[in-house]
């Protein structure tokens, strides 16, 4: 639609001005980042100083030995791993199996289960009678109490319900005929022609998880449990006390600021190196779900 | 869900997870009566509100300015870049605002270096809005703006074309075609945004609220949080918990009768 318009003289000016509002929308996005990377290298003295902006001063990596040095965080760094790893395979497996049944039109009251599911996206039970069922259950200080109230988010539900809906049916019914089971048909036909959607859930559940804070904060005391997310909640907080750091503090002293800035950094590491190669599937992810939400 | 109950019984810990009697409204009338629960009632409304007003019209702003966008590489980058934030945990987000405001953050450099005073951001409920309410514009800008730059690609090229032979310049063509384009799309937006209007930013207020701060940020979610975890008001909080979620009910079923009625979009 532009290429064929004729470049009058305000559009060009719109341009600049267009160019300029965009450079400025980069800068504001990315600045943040590269001032917490350039914090976490820099002294602690520049820090206090104010000096640092765009590289670091006074460089060194004695956070970085520090806060690699601290057994806790580690360990909170290996929980994220592993609850994100199981999280996300249970979630894939409900919605899965969810999402199928009420992709079938001849299902008998498809209509209240879907209905089930989407009044929960308006009206939920709150955090008190949650906090209560959870305790009750006995999830507390367990890993179920992150994987089974997060097992099914009602968007990723809808957009993979959408997805089979828009297989062909035809093919279901042949494999039937060839004498395949329900199971056998989901197994050997559905989920083969659903990886790409199945690869976007699995991305839009793992970075949930990963990201997730609030539940673990909330159900779990022992900080050995604690996903690294809570770590660096309890950094900013202040709640983590220089005890913790005791012997490696004495050492150098190295202010809060900065070990927080090297704790961000190492978080978020990995979710910006995996970005720009699945982008992609959350926007597309994210159209599925607009076709049909 | 059922264990909404406890609103309506007194709880006791330990006890049955559905309370021991029915004690009616009693902690309905115990919330109306709590000048702190009108005080986080109206910091809830102004929050939200506030949220609603910036982050709701700036990615159609960002969406339209993206469109005009030629080059298809530097398109696809600047989308890139300006969806990172929505990846982010909130701790980390939490985390980035400590740091940009704190004392020898960036932001007081600035300050500092243009010859004003230093400001404690984090310790002034003065400052707490714009805050709160800049750094939700930073998280979810970039990412809004997909579903409308999906809209404007569905939009016909004939339909410039015709705007143009009438002798619309790009204005007009904005207002009159572009616009109504992604119509359907706001619509719907707009709807799950007001749906959203009372669980302002919960996790967002809890990790960058301190009690220096109370007076502006402290809003019903966070309340109900203290009530019932801090202070073990199991009851009172539930109570509470209950009045938002109907709140929030009613306003996502107006909004959507409304825009029913008035631009014939629904959610259903």
């Amino acid at each position: 639609m532009v290429t064929t318009h004729e470049l009058t003289r305000g559009y060009r000016v719109f341009q600049w001005f267009n160019g300029l509002i965009l450079t400025g929308v980069v800068v504001v996005t990315l600045y943040p980042f590269v001032n917490i990377l350039a914090r976490s290298f820099s002294s602690q003295g520049a820090i206090s100083a104010g000096e640092v902006n765009l590289v670091p001063k006074g460089f060194n990596l004695t956070t970085y030995r520090i806060v690699a040095s601290d057994p806790t965080f580690w360990t909170n760094y290996r929980n994220t791993v592993v609850y994100t790893v199981v999280a996300t395979f249970i979630a894939i497996v409900m919605t899965t199996s969810y999402a199928y049944v009420l992709s079938k039109k001849h299902l008998k009251g498809r209509k209240a289960l879907i209905g089930i599911a989407v009044f929960t996206m308006f009206f939920t039970g709150g955090l008190i009678p949650n906090y209560v069922l959870i305790t009750g259950l006995g999830m507390k200080n367990s890993i179920w109490a992150i994987v089974l109230p997060n097992a099914i988010s009602v968007f990723n539900l809808l957009v993979m319900k959408a997805f089979f809906e828009s297989l062909p049916q035809d093919l279901e019914e042949a494999a039937a005929i060839d004498g395949l089971n329900t199971y056998g048909i989901l197994w050997k036909i559905v989920l083969p022609l659903s990886k790409a959607v199945l690869a976007t859930m699995i991305l839009f559940y793992a970075v949930s998880f990963w990201n997730s804070w609030f539940q673990a904060f909330l159900y779990m005391n022992e900080s050995d449990l604690f996903p690294v997310t809570v770590y660096l909640r309890n950094l900013i907080a202040g709640a983590t006390g220089s005890d913790s750091y005791g012997a490696a503090a004495t050492e150098v002293t190295q202010a809060a600021a900065n070990i927080q800035a090297v704790t961000i950094v190492l978080t978020v590491l990995p979710i910006l190196v995996i970005y720009p190669f699945v982008q992609r599937y959350f926007v597309s992810g994210v159209m599925l779900g607009a076709v049909k939400g | 869900m059922i264990g909404n109950v406890i609103a309506f019984r007194k709880f006791e810990p330990g006890g049955s997870i559905f309370g021991e009697e029915w004690v009616g409204l009693r902690y309905v009338k115990l919330f109306l009566n709590d000048p702190t629960f009108w005080n986080v009632f109206t910091n809830t409304l102004v929050l939200g509100a506030l949220t609603l007003i910036f982050c709701f019209p700036l990615p159609i702003v960002l969406a339209l300015l993206l469109n005009e966008v030629r080059r298809r590489t530097l398109k696809r980058f600047l989308q890139s870049v300006s969806y990172l934030p929505h990846f982010l945990s909130m701790v980390i987000v939490a985390g980035l605002v400590m740091q940009m405001t704190s004392l020898d953050g960036p932001i007081n450099a600035f300050l500092d270096f243009v010859g004003s005073e230093k400001v404690s951001f984090m310790q002034d409920p003065g400052w707490f809005r714009t805050i709160y309410v800049s750094s939700e514009v930073w998280q979810t800008v970039g990412w809004g703006t997909i579903l409308y730059l999906a809209a404007l690609t569905t939009i016909d090229d004939q339909l410039y074309e015709a705007a143009r032979m009438d002798g619309a310049g790009r204005w007009r063509q904005i207002w009159h075609v572009t616009l109504p384009g992604i119509r359907p799309t706001a619509v719907t937006l707009l709807i799950l945004n007001i749906g959203t209007f009372m669980a302002v930013g919960f996790e967002k207020v809890l990790l960058l609220y301190n009690p220096l701060t109370y007076p502006t940020a402290d809003v019903i979610s966070t309340y109900l949080y203290r009530m019932g975890l801090e202070a073990s008001n199991f009851s009172y909080a539930a109570a509470i918990g209950l009045f938002e979620a109907l709140v929030g009910l009613v306003l996502i079923l107006s909004a959507n009768v409304i825009s029913r009625r008035t631009v014939g979009t629904s959610l259903w």
